[in-house]
């Protein structure tokens, strides 16, 4: 049974996951980046405090977490058949994928920004820092061991979600877990694709976890 | 000479939950250039609200702060961030950005100026051998003790080139042998560039070393203004009477007694001026409280005297010590 042909569907349903996830978290870091931005500043001890535009984005935010993954897969199909032509594959799984993480994304970002000491953001408006300036310079480079610790953890949630896409024809390893393992009663394919699961999470966190280290200055040697 | 800060009727307040906080009441103070400035008060009296009302890093709730003929509050944001690029400012807490090593936080504030890379870092080497940190320009901010950490604060603050520089409780957090050498560079950088200083502080210890003027600020208030000697010398407020007799609570137990307060200001250190009166006088005399210094050859400080019962040696002493060029102020039933 461990032919030829079971072999290269799971390389190719590696390749599908991976595909899915680092595509849909770059996607969700486009939009979700720029929302925990807006939330940080404009929350009312942020440096441009709005009510009304952090009140619109936190709903938002909010809203969009809420909503089970899978509802939200179905829920927004017509808007993924607009955009990819299709609602089935990991190409046109992307798109869930990326609504249902850019507003969890956008939390993460926020926790991180909001980590950053006061105190320093306070020096950089004392020089005359404009707001874009103090975002970028500040909040963005002074968070960023936590922006990249919050990234690991975020690529291996929507590695999860994609895993539990399959069970509507997304592809990859998930699809093929459960079409040979619950729906063929196959239980050696099923857990040999969990323990791949289970190893590219290790090994993304692994990655992410050397790189925050790697990056922070604030250690004493 | 327009004084280069002014401020006018100057109240801040906050509004917590349901209750208002007065936090500035009608303050009024003019700073000249040159001046270093103290302003003196105790925890929660307002001095911090106060400094970051001269940059509007605070936007006061009413009255006028005009730096250097800008009153801040007509100014538009692209203005007033201008404007805070001659009001430097530095912290307790050093607020460094502590991903970035020494150099790059000192070329921050001209990468906001849009000065060149390369011009910004040589700029940047020349404030670091300024403030003696030359060698750790590669370093991190979290390898460096409290001390170096405001000196790199310092030169920062100098690479903007500033006209005014705001210290929030700058020696706060750091030890006396460490404060004295940082207040020593504050007031090197007053006279080498002639940059007025704003000192915010709860230490008495720090405006008498390297004030010239003191405010005292007290639960919003200002109590009372003037150059540190006249401050010190004869404080009419009872805050700043208070701020002043710091630490001589024990002359409460000595009530009823006759004791006077001397401030040395002018008298060589190598004068042993109560030993001679003592000689002089034949009788010995209690020191209840002393703090003295030598500051480049010159006494600084008070002392705190009982005098003999005798009233007659008792005035003598007082005589004498009038003549020796100090000012003696007689403290009568002082409960500190």
């Amino acid at each position: 049974m461990w032919d030829n042909e079971v072999i290269m569907m799971i390389v190719r349903g590696i390749g599908e996951t991976l595909y899915m996830t680092l595509v849909s978290s770059f996607l969700g870091y486009v939009l979700g980046l720029p929302m925990g931005i807006i939330l940080t500043v404009t929350d009312k001890d942020g440096i441009r405090p709005n009510a009304s535009v952090y009140k619109i984005f936190d709903a938002v935010s909010n809203v969009f977490r809420s909503i089970p993954f899978l509802i939200l897969l179905i829920l927004i199909q017509p808007l993924t058949r607009v955009i990819v032509g299709k609602t089935y594959g990991s190409t046109a799984m992307i798109v869930p994928l990326t609504i249902a993480a850019a507003p969890y994304i956008a939390r993460m970002v926020e926790s991180s920004l909001k980590e950053v000491d006061h105190g320093v953001i306070e020096a950089a408006q004392s020089m005359g820092a404009s707001t874009w300036t103090i975002v970028y310079k500040v909040l963005l480079t002074e968070a960023r061991t936590s922006l990249v610790v919050n990234a690991t953890i975020a690529t291996g949630t929507i590695l999860g979600y994609s895993a539990m896409a399959g069970t509507v024809g997304a592809g990859g390893l998930g699809d093929i877990a459960i079409r040979y393992g619950y729906y063929r009663y196959q239980a050696d394919i099923m857990i040999v694709t969990v323990i791949i699961l289970v190893l590219l999470v290790q090994i993304m966190q692994g990655i992410g976890m050397y790189i925050s280290r790697k990056i922070d200055r604030r250690r004493t040697r | 000479m327009d004084p280069i800060i002014r401020i006018e009727h100057l109240d801040k307040e906050f509004r917590l939950k349901d209750m208002n906080v007065q936090a500035l009441h009608d303050v009024n103070l003019d700073i000249n250039k040159g001046d270093i400035y103290g302003i003196i008060g105790m925890s929660g009296a307002g001095k911090s609200t106060l400094v970051r009302c001269l940059n509007f890093l605070e936007r006061p709730s009413g009255g006028r702060v005009v730096v250097d003929g800008k009153d801040l509050k007509a100014l538009s944001e692209k203005e007033l961030r201008e404007t805070r690029k001659d009001i430097g400012m530095i912290f307790q807490h050093f607020n460094l950005l502590m991903q970035r090593n020494v150099i790059d936080n000192v070329c921050f504030p001209m990468e906001i100026a849009g000065i060149r890379k390369n011009e910004a870092r040589k700029k940047a080497m020349e404030y670091l051998e300024i403030v003696g940190l030359k060698e750790k320009a590669k370093a991190y901010p979290a390898q460096l003790s409290g001390g170096q950490k405001q000196r790199v604060a310092i030169a920062r603050v100098l690479a903007s080139d500033p006209k005014i520089l705001l210290c929030d409780e700058a020696t706060s957090a750091l030890d006396p042998q460490t404060t004295k050498s940082i207040l020593q560079l504050l007031k090197e950088i007053n006279r080498k560039y002639g940059i007025t200083i704003v000192i915010i502080t709860h230490e008495m210890a720090v405006v008498q070393e390297i004030c010239t003027h003191v405010a005292i600020i007290d639960k919003g208030k200002l109590a009372e203004h003037g150059t540190v000697e006249e401050i010190f010398q004869s404080p009419k407020s009872k805050e700043a009477k208070k701020l002043i007799y710091q630490g001589m609570e024990r002359i409460a137990e000595m009530k009823g007694k006759r004791c006077v307060r001397i401030v040395f200001t002018e008298n060589s250190s190598f004068e042993p001026v109560i030993g001679n009166m003592v000689l002089a006088c034949k009788t010995p005399v209690n020191i209840l409280y002393a703090n003295t210094r030598d500051l480049d050859g010159v006494a600084q400080g008070e002392m705190v005297l009982q005098l003999p019962e005798d009233t007659e040696i008792a005035d003598k002493m007082i005589a004498y010590l009038k003549g020796a060029r100090l000012s003696v102020e007689e403290l009568e039933d002082y409960v500190g």
